[in-house]
């Protein structure tokens, strides 16, 4: 359903994507790892456009990225995102930041809005946090409200950008677990993470990027077992 | 020098004064209350077209902010009530003068601090409502601005406070505001300390309040 082709960005005279071609097909768990600089972070942005593309394509449902007339708002609308600093909005309280989207973008009465929401809520978990501001959730709780926030807009994927590296440890597992039963529910899902456990469970495929590019793909068992590419072995031995 | 001093205690100007100061302050609290409410109007578009990616857009605004705060009010105000009702032909009352000279000098201080209200918002909050599917217009409308406003509520007081002193210049295009009469009451009685205490008080009453409040509200929007 996500098709890159030949992605190239640049910052300036620095090139952090360097020819990326990859695809992401229904339901799938896309997990894409790598060292820190490798541009995981900025392939995953470039899928909603929060970067622009410098060269290159990225079609999602059969529309092009880079088609002039394409409508930026209603594209991020079918994309979820979920943040590594969560970035909820401080001034509302959870519920709020839920229903903002459902209310301002596509126009649902505040009614069906809070109701759709507070399902959400629940099924992260939360829905005793609802009237609360984010100010008083911990990072595992704020991480899933920004979940159900992105999912309120019922997004035909959901990319994740490092949701567990700004967590405590404890915590984590929290997150984690209300992405499990995500893929469960068969959403397709790009994952750019540090943890390799998840990975390896979840993921139906594996990209190992460095260096703005894709060293090495395939199923989690092979990358993590019986990695091909010299930097992939680097980069696994030293997570052990 | 003693006995001024026991004169200055049972002087008459105490009081005489009073209906003075009431009468001019009610025109100082009007011209800055007015005044800054059209300058947070203007400084909130050259605020934020200070943001604009549009470099057209961008340069209207520096001009603006950059000739106004490059200029004393005192002078903008004379350029205004005298050499545009001239040039243009149009008649401002000094009240009209006195109130577009605060709103465009308070203008030009309050998109600075419409800037920096704004710029100091993390750019995730407006990566997060853009991911979520919202224009860059409602992003800064339900997102950014309900944020930044909240910040700029310390520094736009402070203009406030500024602004009140600064509407004392408009004596000289014989705008009716309380330092106006009070150099009316000087001229007309020749006594001059007892008067011009007063006027130093009339300021003093609003202004020592507003701070005290200000740093209240201060306090509570750090927590």
């Amino acid at each position: 359903m996500i098709k890159v082709t030949d992605l190239h960005k640049s910052f300036g005279a620095t090139e952090v994507l360097k020819g990326i071609d990859a695809e992401i097909k229904e339901q799938e768990v896309l997990c894409v790892i790598g060292p820190s600089g490798s541009g995981k972070s900025t392939f995953l942005r470039c899928i909603n456009l929060l970067e622009e593309i410098t060269a290159g394509d990225i079609v999602i449902d059969g529309e092009s990225l880079m088609d002039p007339k394409i409508d930026i708002n209603e594209l991020r609308s079918q994309v979820g995102m979920v943040f590594q600093h969560f970035n909820l909005f401080p001034h509302m309280t959870v519920l709020n930041n839920v229903t903002l989207g459902p209310m301002k973008v596509k126009g649902i009465s505040e009614k069906d809005a809070e109701k759709l929401s507070l399902d959400l809520l629940e099924k992260v978990g939360l829905s005793d946090k609802a009237y609360v501001y984010p100010g008083s959730l911990s990072g595992g709780q704020k991480q899933r409200v920004a979940i159900a926030r992105a999912l309120a807009m019922s997004p035909k994927v959901m990319l994740f950008d490092e949701p567990t590296s700004a967590l405590d440890p404890e915590l984590v597992g929290d997150v984690l677990g209300a992405m499990k039963d995500l893929a469960n529910e068969g959403m397709t899902m790009v994952v750019v993470t540090h943890e390799m456990g998840f990975a390896r469970e979840m993921g139906d495929r594996v990209l190992f990027m460095d260096e703005g590019k894709i060293m090495e793909e395939g199923r989690p068992e092979d990358i993590f077992d019986n990695p091909q590419h010299k930097r992939t072995q680097e980069f696994l031995s030293k997570l052990l | 020098m003693i006995e001024n001093f026991t004169e200055i205690f049972t002087s008459p100007h105490w009081v005489n004064t009073l209906p003075f100061i009431l009468k001019g302050l009610q025109l100082t609290l009007i011209v800055t209350f007015v005044g800054v409410f059209f300058g947070f109007i203007l400084g909130s578009i050259f605020g934020l077209a200070r943001l604009s990616k549009s470099k057209v857009i961008y340069g209207i605004a520096t001009v603006y902010i950059e000739v106004v705060r490059g200029t004393p009010i005192l002078v903008q105000a004379l350029f205004l009530y005298f050499a545009v009702s001239d040039f243009f032909g149009i008649n401002f009352t000094a009240l009209t003068a006195g109130i577009i000279a605060i709103a465009i000098n308070a203008g030009a201080y309050i998109a600075e601090i419409v800037r920096g209200g704004v710029e100091g918002i993390d750019k995730g909050q407006a990566e997060a409502g853009r991911s979520v599917g919202l224009s860059s217009t409602q992003t800064m409308r339900y997102i950014i601005w309900p944020q930044a406003f909240k910040r700029m509520i310390p520094p736009l007081g402070n203009q406030f406070i500024i602004s009140l002193k600064d509407t004392s210049i408009f004596a000289v295009i014989s705008l009716g505001e309380v330092t106006y009469l009070m150099r009316q009451y000087v001229g007309t009685t020749a006594e001059t300390f007892v008067p011009y205490i007063m006027l130093c008080l009339a300021y003093l009453i609003i202004t020592i309040p507003s701070m005290v409040f200000l740093r209240r509200i201060e306090r509570r929007l750090d927590v």
